[in-house]
């Protein structure tokens, strides 16, 4: 029993140690981003609404955009019939970004929040309007 | 609790029974989404070109550069002035060059050192897709030798496969060699090999290649292969044609008239 003390010091030292990212950054969240979507085209299309639903977009774009490459490339299928019966054109430059001109907003913004760095603009060029 | 053979069979039975039909409640469950190609897709079993370089090189000798240009355009293609890493998917060779096999010491001068429109040849038999270890470079269903640029790693296998040189190989970054960038076509990135495409991108959506299109002699002829009346094919069986390396038995898609 005579080593408590140095025990104990340790034991707190340790916990403290540990624990140090959770308090040192308590409060200190990043704001969710709040990306603005307003763009022209956007403003001017008669009904709000992407190639799919606005839930499913936010959460499985990167699986359907996946999906449209192996499409586009592989299969030679450039015609995308959405859900509601629309079609679409499978292309990031002339469909998303017709309407999501501005990259900075819509895509960086939540990747940048999320820090995840899709290497798509290496190849594909991103639109001109970029605030 | 116990379970009797009987009745886990049953449950078994029932279980395979719903993964059975899985599919088809899907399919009747409504809000299925589709891919399909554009009705304005031109069709083949196997896309091929006629090249008369009789019929390109009066313009050719006045400057006429129409074909590359046009594919440069379409397909971002960088000018790097460095022969070492040039980029080409359109270019010419002299004869001796694109038909060595065919040289001999007394060939005629009329054809003797003349540039020929060279590209690559979308091979029925291609060596790069066999060699290509992650499948970025393929065949498409209509013939067209094809790259997935997502996939390329870079090993340029295939460079090394393709008897035609038909492939180039990114050692820096394009865009800053683009002339003039086309926005509607990606550019390629740095360790990427990339060729000639034959417009797969206009094929789909009802256009001829950019380089046929171009070309104000007419000297390159599109078709399918596959089908006797086309254009090709009835030049193919009234003209004398050769092939590039028709030895190495890779089955070239493109054709010459000398
Ligand atoms: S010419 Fe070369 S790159 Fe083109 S299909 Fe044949 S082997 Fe492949
Ligand atoms: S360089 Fe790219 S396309 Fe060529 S063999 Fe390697 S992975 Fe395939």
């Amino acid at each position: 029993m005579n080593d408590s003390r140095y025990i104990i010091t340790g034991l707190i030292v340790f916990i403290v140690l540990v624990t140090f990212p959770f308090w040192a950054n308590a409060g200190k969240a990043a704001p969710a981003p709040a990306p603005s979507l307003d763009t022209p085209a956007i403003q001017q299309l008669p009904e709000k609404q992407c190639v799919e639903a606005t839930a499913y977009m936010r959460t499985d774009h990167m699986k359907l955009l996946d999906e449209w490459r192996t499409q586009v490339v592989r299969e030679g299928k450039r015609i995308y019939v959405a859900s509601n019966g629309k079609e679409y054109e499978m292309s990031l430059e002339k469909t998303c970004l017709e309407c999501h001109s501005s990259k900075a907003q819509f895509c960086d913004q939540c990747h940048n929040y999320l820090d995840v760095q899709p290497d798509c603009w290496t190849c594909h060029i991103e639109p001109k309007e970029n605030k | 609790m116990e379970t009797s053979r009987r009745n886990f069979l049953k449950a078994g039975g029932a279980c395979l029974l719903g993964l059975t039909i899985w599919p088809a409640v899907k399919g009747f469950a409504g809000n299925s989404t589709e891919y399909i190609t554009s009705s304005k897709a031109l069709t083949g079993e196997k896309w091929g070109l006629v090249i008369d370089m009789k019929k390109c090189w009066p313009k050719y000798q006045e400057g006429c550069r129409e074909c590359f240009l046009a594919c440069q355009r379409a397909h971002n293609i960088p000018d790097v002035t460095n022969k070492e890493e040039e980029i080409k998917w359109i270019w010419t060779e002299p004869y001796e060059n694109a038909f060595p096999e065919q040289e001999h010491e007394y060939i005629a001068a009329s054809i003797k050192g003349k540039p020929f429109i060279v590209l690559c040849n979308h091979c029925e038999n291609p060596p790069c897709v066999r060699v290509c270890p992650t499948k970025a470079t393929f065949k498409r269903r209509d013939g067209i030798v094809m790259m997935d640029y997502h996939r390329c790693i870079g090993c340029r296998y295939c460079m090394a496969a393709c008897p035609y040189g038909a492939r180039s190989f990114n050692f820096s970054d394009p865009r800053p060699f683009i002339k003039e960038v086309n926005p509607e076509f990606p550019t390629r990135e740095k360790g990427v090999v990339e060729k000639c495409n034959f417009c797969a991108e206009r094929i789909d959506t009802g256009l001829p290649p950019a380089c046929v299109e171009a070309c104000p002699a007419g000297a390159l002829v599109f078709g399918d292969l596959d089908d006797p009346n086309s254009e090709v094919r009835k030049i193919l069986a009234s003209r004398y044609t050769i092939q590039r390396k028709p030895e190495l038995g890779t089955h070239p898609c493109i054709y010459y008239l000398v």
